[in-house]
């Protein structure tokens, strides 16, 4: 079992306000194969963001896989509305960072794409 | 007999943020049916829309608005802002319509204007309420009388009726309070007879502009060309272009669920919806149905006035202060509470840092600074003023275990150390409301400019 980490496989991971009161992560996957093979086995849930991000699955208002995009779309409560007393990000642009270093179990075989080879973050 | 494709110039994602020249001259060449920009977003926080201010500048609306309503009236095509001044409350309006005026009267443009206000008063928020026609829109909370009272400033977004309405009279430029932002750039389509599912997803992804096309970018032009039941986008520079998968990416931008897009009075669904790669780099996007909503439902917003703010910035280098920041923190805020008791919030932010127990110990580096805000929110300038100040000298002079570095704790980055910000505002509304007329809460008012 290799252990793959998301960034390897992932062209973009960001975060950003769904509106003041949610904050909504996407994960959009290099290779439509990989996102599909993660599909699959139900890697992405919300008990997996909920873990992350250190809140209550019930927070989490929902969890998408969007074939279109081959992407993951995960969407939660703001813990803090945007720019009330004590909010931090007011864009909600920087809290993709607990994704970063996310590791995906993997058999090797299961690989589609050579990760060292598709290191172009964002360049869809 | 409507005209088909329906083509739309989208200068750049923001009033205000800019757009190249020669892309711009290269949509204009190809003769848009219609310009259109959406000049606002919740996404800068609840202070523009309490203080009535945007979050552009001035000289940069007016340098993008130059080129659009030259482009126009050269091509006598209607001109539509939506969302005036990033907040469309009348204050923002107001501010767009005098950059408008300006540029007429400097270069003797004559156009007749429509100018559509979105504002909300608290009374009709009231009657909505005791009517049942508010509900919150999750996670907002329920909505109280007390929060419709405190609220500052209310708007709501318009649909496409009141723009369609502004059409009928003759408008030539139409300037939106707030309003949904795919609007402006396809009430027209819709008017001339345009299915609304196509015509408001291509909105959808025109709005943002070149932030949809790969590069990205939030200050580039993009053409879009509406058919009946399709549309196709193009870049407007050589240097980016369409692919299926920025363009369907593009619909999760910002949005809680990529398959649904609620808006006023329906929701766009993309369940079906196909993205095919033409060529040269643009994307032909179909099947986006509308579903109209019974009732028909306008999203409110509105904010209220929390207090007022004073922070002081400063950096931390000692490395035994960074060792037991957290404590030291802890206690200056006890300290100062105890000394004035409830005038005010106090908040510490830190950033960056040793991360690690162990780089905590002595032999920290400069890369290992933290930086600080001392933040404090009032209920009035003057009493923020004189927390922040006491929390910043205490701090400044704080003995804690071990110190060595008497003289002073903190790298204060400015002379004034301490920064008033005005005032804070918190998002109180963000509700559904339903309405029996879709134009009811949108008057507008038609004028000939420079006439």
């Amino acid at each position: 079992m290799k252990m793959v980490p998301l960034i390897e496989l992932a062209a973009v991971i960001r975060s950003k306000n769904a509106g003041p009161y949610e904050l909504t992560i996407d994960i959009l996957f290099k290779h439509e194969q990989d996102y599909l093979f993660l599909k699959e086995m139900r890697f992405f849930t919300k008990e997996l963001f909920a873990q992350l991000y250190g809140i209550q699955t019930d927070q989490i208002i929902n969890l998408v896989y969007f074939d279109p995009a081959a992407a993951v779309k995960c969407t939660m409560v703001r813990p803090v509305v945007s720019g009330s007393p004590g909010d931090t990000d007011i864009y909600g642009a920087q809290q993709h960072t607990p994704l970063l270093g996310l590791k995906i179990p993997w058999r090797k075989d299961d690989l589609t794409g050579d990760p060292d080879l598709q290191r172009v973050a964002g360049a869809r | 007999m409507k005209k088909t494709p329906f083509k739309v110039l989208a200068p750049t994602a923001i009033l205000g943020y800019g757009f190249p020249e020669e892309s711009f001259a290269k949509g204009l060449a190809q003769k848009p049916d219609l310009i259109a920009v959406d000049a606002g977003s919740t996404d800068p926080g609840p202070y523009y829309l309490g203080a009535g201010k945007s979050f552009t500048s001035r000289s940069a609306v007016k340098r993008d608005l130059e080129f659009m309503l030259a482009g126009a009236l050269e091509l006598s095509v209607p001109c539509i802002i939506g969302t005036a001044g990033g907040a469309g409350a009348r204050e923002h309006v107001q501010w767009t319509e005098s950059i408008i005026a300006e540029i007429a009267v400097e270069r003797n443009y004559k156009f007749r204007m429509a100018v559509i206000n979105a504002d909300v008063s608290k009374a009709e928020v009231l009657q909505a309420m005791r009517e049942n026609r508010i509900c919150p829109l999750y996670p907002a909370p329920e909505i109280t009388a007390e929060d419709v009272e405190k609220s500052v400033r209310i708007v709501a977004q318009m649909g496409v009726e009141p723009v369609i309405e502004a059409l009928k009279k003759g408008a030539q430029v139409i300037l939106c309070g707030r309003c949904y932002d795919p609007i402006s750039f396809a009430a027209p389509a819709i008017r001339e007879g345009y299915d609304p599912g196509p015509a408001l997803h291509m909105g959808k992804i025109l709005e943002c502009a070149a932030i949809a096309a790969t590069p990205g970018s939030g200050s580039d032009c993009v053409f879009g060309a509406l058919y009946n039941d399709c549309f196709e986008l193009e870049s407007l520079n050589w240097r980016r272009q369409f692919t299926c998968i920025s363009t369907a990416a593009h619909t999760l931008y910002e949005k809680t669920d990529p398959y649904k897009l609620p808006g006023p009075g329906g929701t766009l669904d993309l369940q079906d919806t196909r993205f095919e790669a033409l060529e040269n780099g643009r994307v032909r996007v179909s099947g986006t149905r509308f579903l109209p909503a019974v009732p028909y439902t306008v999203k409110l917003e509105g904010v209220k006035l929390t207090g007022f703010r004073t922070i002081s910035i400063a950096g931390i280098g000692d490395p035994i202060l960074i060792s037991q920041l957290d404590s030291v923190l802890d206690t200056v805020s006890a300290q100062v509470k105890e000394s004035l008791t409830g005038a005010g919030t106090l908040l510490f932010h830190t950033y960056g840092g040793p991360e690690s127990p162990a780089a905590k110990s002595f032999g920290a580096t400069r890369s290992q600074q933290v930086g600080l805000v001392m933040e404090v929110i009032a209920h009035d300038q003057n009493t923020a003023n004189t927390i922040c100040s006491y929390v910043r000298s205490t701090l400044l002079h704080f003995g804690y275990p071990g110190r060595i570095s008497t003289a002073g704790n903190l790298a204060l980055l400015y002379s004034p150390s301490d920064i008033q910000c005005g005032p804070v505002y918190e998002f109180s509304i963000y509700h559904l409301m339903a309405v029996d007329d879709p134009k009811s809460l949108f008057p507008i008012r038609v004028s000939e400019v420079n006439a």
